[in-house]
């Protein structure tokens, strides 16, 4: 099997491979569908109608895409810089940490400063403290090589095992009768609805314009260009006079940034308090989402909808008809195999000897 | 301090040693066999996940213990061939192959779980390996037979890496392909080759904690042992002898810190104990950074024509 890269695309192929990804995709999940014993139509149309099909529906959707979205916001400006952070599932949850500790501590006084600061407060905390989780392992990759792939793994454990003891001891919440929850925020810090009766709330503005931010960033500004140089050739990057070790700082920077913003937004909009399962996976499903994307700010936006979509259609769908709620990582992950795959195909041609 | 020495000096301390680096010792082979071959296999925590499943499913439905073994391996291999596909093949990303492989391994499992066993509150149970208590060796008697397997494969490993000519042919795809291309070897062929038997050895691992370690199979129970492999094998130098070495070291390190929880004396919170394993990982990974000698093609895709 040998690859020969194409003159051009055409753009029948570039149509037909998303689409040739998707059907496979279904393919494969109705196989398993059929294992499980329900009716294949049934089932997919279960899963679209509780994923989209209602108010209702949309709006979980929408709740469970803000998180999402701030996680693959940061691989994909990280993955863009050749920074491979599998941590974002730490970092959303020292953000969380960070701001219990700023907007819910201290005994409920908010340490009597007004409301919309201590937001800002709350947010920038979380922020830094995702920030700096990333920062260690991309200076041990600058400086000593260290792959950051598995430092960020292994932090992931690390900072639950943290949560868990702070959910014990400092943060605890006394009246929560041993439930392992921390204090609640303050309620002015707490994020208002979008729409009324529903959970989906202005975090969702935050992750957009977050996005809408990060593309600008990405195409118009000398550090999005260095960011893509790295990316494309570290060395090249450096002969043309882009200092990488800063590059990939401020990415890490960026990156860790973002997902724990996405942390402290979670908390803020949907659960006000830290719990050790607040996260069923958002950090690694944004790594997803960015591949997906093609690492598209723009792009990340319109995956995360697809893969929270998915996920909240699957959850409704199974209690109908019994398929494992399972079902949805298995369509996340044939998806994302099946677009990296069309993708290049779409470049290259495969001939077989 | 003297309940220390006591631990030490107690055999079941030793015991729990060996039974915790067995896992490790299997999937630290199989991904020093990958990286060896220039390809980086993040797909481990998913296949380990996927062996325990089906190899414990096979033993479930009536398979002899080895057939279980068996079975796990083969899933391992399928999954390596997929990644092997993915990233010799289509020279698509390593990093994203493995992780995407890692999360739709994870995935099939739980659901091939919850479509065999839809309403059952307590995991059903199998008969695990017994111990080998004919050995006469003090430690080893109190573990099963696939501890045996795992000590065993480190010096077959090593013999076959540097004193046969696919050893041969394996290193060299991974340090520089285009010299392996013009010596006739087929990059594409022998780096398969290792993918596929390296993740065979990652699926056994996963169903040694099915099929040895424990007697049933839950959710989350490979918990990040598959990424520590992955550390492990850098902190090896990618040599079968220092994996080994670091298996033990880091089961070590791992079953103390399980004892030292259970001192009275004790008060620190019992989390920090849990984190020990992990920052030892890391601690390990910078303190070798700076000699690690990665093989030189690992992670660069090789197209056959391209430079």
């Amino acid at each position: 099997m040998r690859l020969e890269k194409r003159s051009h695309s055409s753009s029948a192929a570039m149509l037909l491979a998303p689409l040739g990804a998707v059907a496979f995709t279904l393919m494969i999940s109705a196989l398993l569908v059929l294992w499980a014993g329900a009716p294949v139509g049934q089932t997919y149309g279960l899963l679209l109608k509780g994923g989209f099909g209602s108010v209702f529906a949309l709006s979980e959707t929408l709740t469970r895409a803000i998180p999402l979205m701030l996680t693959g916001l940061a691989a994909a400006v990280a993955f863009k810089a050749r920074l491979f952070n599998i941590g974002a599932e730490g970092q959303l949850y020292v953000g969380a940490m960070a701001a219990v500790a700023v907007g819910g501590l201290h005994g409920g006084t908010g340490f009597d400063l007004p409301p919309a600061l201590l937001f800002l407060l709350m947010m920038l905390a979380a922020a830094l403290a995702g920030a700096l989780l990333l920062l260690g392992p991309a200076l041990m990759k600058a400086k000593l090589g260290v792959d950051e792939v598995v430092t960020t793994l292994l932090l992931n454990f690390i900072v639950l095992l943290l949560v868990s003891l702070m959910l014990d001891g400092p943060m605890k919440d006394p009246s929560a009768m041993g439930w392992p929850q921390s204090v609640a925020l303050l309620g002015d810090l707490e994020l208002s609805k979008l729409i009324e009766q529903t959970r989906v709330h202005t975090g969702l503005l935050w992750a957009v314009a977050l996005a809408v931010g990060l593309w600008a960033l990405m195409k118009y500004t000398v550090l999005g260009f260095d960011i893509r140089a790295v990316g494309a050739n570290p060395r090249a990057a450096a002969f043309a006079g882009v200092s990488v070790t800063r590059t990939v700082v401020l990415v890490a920077l960026l990156s860790g940034g973002l997902a724990g913003l996405a942390g402290a937004i979670e908390v803020a909009g949907r659960t006000s308090y830290l719990t050790l399962d607040m996260s069923p996976g958002y950090g690694y499903s944004g790594i997803v989402i960015a591949m997906l994307a093609g690492l598209h700010p723009l792009g990340v936006v319109l995956g995360s909808v697809f893969v929270a979509g998915v996920l909240v259609g699957a959850d409704s769908m199974s209690r109908v008809v019994g398929v494992p709620t399972y079902i949805a990582d298995v369509i996340v992950a044939t998806s994302l195999i099946s677009v990296l795959v069309a993708t290049l195909l779409t470049q290259y041609k495969v001939k077989l000897k | 301090m003297t309940e220390f020495f006591d631990i030490l000096a107690n055999p079941a301390f030793w015991v729990a040693v060996l039974r915790i680096a067995t896992p490790l010792i299997l999937g630290t082979l199989g991904v020093l066999l990958c990286e060896r071959a220039g390809v980086l296999n993040l797909g481990i925590e998913g296949i380990m996940v996927a062996g325990a499943f089906t190899g414990w499913l096979a033993v479930y439905g009536g398979a002899p213990l080895w057939a279980g073994v068996a079975v796990a391996a083969l899933t391992g291999a399928a999954l390596g061939l997929l990644h092997a596909f993915l990233t010799v093949g289509l020279a698509l990303s390593q990093h994203v192959s493995g992780l995407g492989i890692t999360l739709l391994a994870t995935a099939l499992s739980y659901y091939g779980y919850r479509v065999s066993f839809p309403k059952v509150s307590t995991p059903p149970t199998i008969t695990p390996f017994a111990e080998m208590s004919w050995l006469p060796l003090p430690i080893l008697a109190q573990q099963t037979a696939m501890t045996l397997l795992a000590l065993l494969a480190v010096p077959v490993i090593a013999y076959v890496l540097f004193k046969t000519p696919v050893g041969l042919a394996l290193r060299m795809v991974g340090e520089n392909p285009q010299a392996a291309e013009g010596q006739g070897v087929s990059v594409a062929r022998v780096r398969t080759g290792a993918i596929v038997a390296g993740s065979a050895l990652m699926g056994v691992a996963g169903s040694f904690l099915t099929l040895s370690a424990f007697n049933a199979f839950f959710f989350n129970m490979v918990n990040g042992r598959g990424w520590i492999c992955v550390a492990l094998v850098v902190f090896a130098s990618w040599r079968p002898g220092k994996a080994l070495l670091g298996a033990l070291l880091f089961a070590f390190f791992d079953a103390l810190q399980l004892r030292l929880q259970q001192m009275n004396d004790v008060v620190l919170p019992y989390q920090l104990y849990l984190m020990l394993p992990y920052v030892l990982s890391i601690v390990a990974l910078v303190l070798v950074a700076r000699k690690a000698s990665y093989p030189q093609a690992l992670m660069k895709p090789y197209r056959r024509g391209e430079r």
